[in-house]
């Protein structure tokens, strides 16, 4: 089912497929991109390295110079930056979908600050320390979080407004920083561990907690996937959708589970990188037209783009420092989101 | 102008008595005036008790007797020196942020277009980060400056990012959040680059406490506050005016732009004293209008009670404070307002939202 639903869909509303065209040409552009962005992501840093380098050092896996460069610092980041950045497109294009909301950002929703907060408890009050204890916190966190800015979207059956679930996930966040700060000021301690973590860095994140994730993220982005031609019918409308023999109910559900599963498992990896589920799906829809199937599948693969390319971008500006993944991020996002309500017709879904 | 005294078979509105005396003449809305007089009693009343406790408790009584010039030297040092300053300042500094609120809420016609969801507080904080970090500043008075400062700056930011043929009050507040978003990302660089020690003097400041409030730095807070007040309450009927909308406004003989770029510069200036003074304190200037209005039945913010409402939550949010140091630990007065407000806009957008539901 996954298969037939993601890749060979044929396009059932354009004519001359034209669109099919665009499609293909563009998963060809996204590929290529992607291939780029980690052979940069592996290359480039403090310690730059020629791409000859970057291939003996690879196929060597010694103790030579290069070879512990790429296996024990940039591998393990360029892996967690394309999982946590399909992960946080893909949660960011089901936000959008669900909410039929254009600004719908697990960031912005408030989703990751859930996950951060509940980590900040787990390190705070039970002594967590590795990214696989943070993990079943960061989950509950985004699943409680979810389902609260969720709620307040279907308590006015679906007809909310873009800006009220916008300022319900802000009031979400504002509230639960706030505790958290107290909670990190409170004890010195956990604010040494903590204050670095929030921020956003794939960096931080050792390959074998990776691991220990990665099974969640497959599995949500699976659900997604899955979950996009319901998906469809679920943007006509809930009466719509319910005549074409779409599950409204159901496709709610696993949808929260698909975003809790992403942006919980993203925000364990990498703290939470913002503004990368906005701005993604926008992008991707100008290839892909409306269509779910193709707007999830392209997402996870831009979005992991476009966190390689923020990491490599922190890392060569403020050479030797390194400015982490989620503030370029936020600062190259924040824009867009000025951009898209600047727009005389907010981007309608 | 006169029209709507008290009672009659047609509703006109607010109930309103007219005052009159040979040169002066003004209609009192009856409601507004009774409410904001019992909500400034109420922020006495807990000021009173707020005076009491502490590590060195002191009966009302006692609190009144030194209050009123009398009592032991010591009782009246601990009560008009130290706990005073910060009484007063829950609150003057509530009544700004009632005020600040009002006024953004009034000119977004917006109950969440208030200063602190749009960003105001962000670019405090990055000023003061700035001064912190980068200048080593500790000492107030630099703090206040930066803060006031960078809440200004960001407010210019956000306000002119937010032009496109006027000023509309969804794109303002999702602008404001964008600019705060990033403000926020540079926060975060820049204390995750300093040493500890400047990192928790930053967040401290950043929780927002009356606790380091003095006289000396009340006093000049006084004064702004008194400015403020003044200037409000001259531009109040202009206010009331430009929620008609711009068109009804003019007919009215209202400078519709010079109204409301005085009325943005008072609510900024308010904003900015509160966040000089104590730090972010979120949330007041949202609430404090909305609950105001709920309480007056009255269809728009008005100032008056605003101030009211935000002087009572504010001291309320600081006894709170107090009791929970004598029961558990300090807190900062900012993590009860937070918590509390961002609670209620949380409640206050699932119940619209139904109320939409119902209507639709």
């Amino acid at each position: 089912m996954t298969t037939r639903t993601t890749v060979s869909a044929p396009p059932r509303t354009t004519p001359h497929g034209t669109r099919s065209r665009r499609r293909t040409l563009g998963l060809v552009a996204i590929l290529g991109a992607l291939l780029v962005a980690v052979l940069l992501s592996l290359a480039l840093g403090t310690n730059p390295l020629s791409p000859g380098a970057v291939w003996t050092g690879l196929r060597a896996h010694d103790d030579s110079e290069a070879s512990v460069l790429v296996w024990t610092l940039r591998i393990p980041r360029t892996v967690v930056g394309l999982a946590a950045g399909a992960a946080f497109g893909v949660a960011g294009a089901l936000v959008q979908a669900l909410t039929r909301n254009p600004l719908a950002d697990p960031g912005i929703l408030g989703v990751n600050a859930g996950a951060g907060f509940a980590v900040t408890l787990g390190v705070g009050l039970f002594g967590v320390t590795s990214a696989q204890g943070y993990v079943w916190f960061a989950f509950v966190g985004a699943a409680l979080a979810t389902l609260l800015v969720y709620a307040i979207g279907a308590s006015s059956g679906g007809s909310i407004s873009p800006i009220t679930l916008v300022l319900a996930g802000v009031a979400l966040a504002a509230v639960l920083d706030g505790v958290g700060t107290f909670l990190q000021l409170i004890d010195p301690e956990t604010f040494t561990r903590l204050r670095r973590w929030g921020v956003g860095s794939i960096n931080d994140t050792a390959l074998t907690d990776t691991w220990q994730v990665l099974p969640f993220l497959a599995g949500g982005l699976v659900l997604a996937l899955v979950l996009a031609r319901a998906l469809n019918d679920v943007a006509l409308g809930d009466d719509l959708a319910r005549s074409l023999g779409t599950n409204v109910a159901r496709t709610r559900v696993l949808g929260i589970v698909a975003v809790t599963l992403l942006a919980g498992g993203g925000t364990a990896l990498t703290g939470g990188i913002g503004f990368v589920g906005l701005m993604v799906p926008h992008l991707v829809r100008w290839f892909t037209g409306p269509d779910q199937r193709w707007v999830i599948a392209y997402s996870a693969l831009a979005a992991a783009v476009l966190v390689l390319l923020a990491d490599v971008l922190g890392r060569v500006v403020a050479r030797p420092g390194e400015i982490e993944v989620g503030i370029v991020t936020a600062l190259v996002g924040a824009p867009v989101l000025i951009m898209l309500v600047r727009r005389s017709r907010a981007s309608g879904l | 102008m006169s029209e709507g005294a008290a009672g009659g078979a047609i509703d006109f509105g607010r109930t309103t008595r007219t005052v009159r005396s040979r040169r002066f003449s003004a209609r009192v809305p009856v409601r507004i005036v009774a409410v904001s007089g019992g909500l400034v009693a109420l922020a006495v009343v807990l000021g009173v008790v707020a005076l009491g406790v502490g590590e060195y408790p002191v009966s009302p009584t006692e609190v009144v007797r030194a209050v009123t010039g009398g009592g032991e030297a010591f009782v009246r040092t601990v009560v008009l020196e130290w706990r005073l300053p910060i009484v007063l300042a829950a609150i003057v500094l509530g009544a700004a942020l009632g005020i600040g609120g009002a006024i953004f809420q009034s000119l977004t016609r917006n109950p969440l277009g208030s200063p602190d969801v749009i960003g105001f507080d962000a670019g405090s904080y990055t000023a003061v980060v700035v001064a912190i970090l980068a200048l080593g500043a500790r000492d107030y008075w630099t703090l206040a400056g930066a803060a006031a400062l960078g809440g200004i700056a960001t407010a210019v930011v956000v306000y002119l990012l937010s032009f496109r043929d006027g000023v509309q009050g969804f794109r303002l507040i999702i602008v404001g959040i964008g600019v705060s978003a990033m403000l926020g990302s540079v926060n975060s660089y820049l204390v995750t680059r300093a040493d500890v020690g400047d990192a928790m003097a930053v967040g401290f400041w950043g929780a927002g406490s009356l606790s380091r409030v003095t006289w000396e730095s009340m006093l000049p807070a006084l004064a702004a506050f008194a400015g403020i007040c003044v200037v409000s309450a001259l531009l109040a009927p202009s206010l009331q005016r430009l929620e008609l909308g711009d068109d009804l406004a003019v007919t009215h003989g209202t400078r519709v732009g010079a109204a409301r770029l005085a009325l943005i510069v008072v609510g900024v200036a308010a904003t900015a004293l509160v966040t000089a003074a104590a730090g972010p304190l979120g949330f007041v200037a949202l609430v404090a209008p909305q609950l105001a209005r709920r309480l007056t039945h009255s269809p728009g913010v008005s100032l008056l009670s605003a101030a009211a409402m935000g002087a009572a939550l504010l001291m309320s949010a600081q006894l709170l404070t107090l009791v929970v140091a004598e029961l558990y630990r300090t807190i900062p007065v900012g993590l009860i307002t937070v918590c509390l407000g961002g609670t209620y806009l949380i409640w206050l957008l699932v119940r619209e939202s139904r109320r939409h539901e119902r209507t639709s």
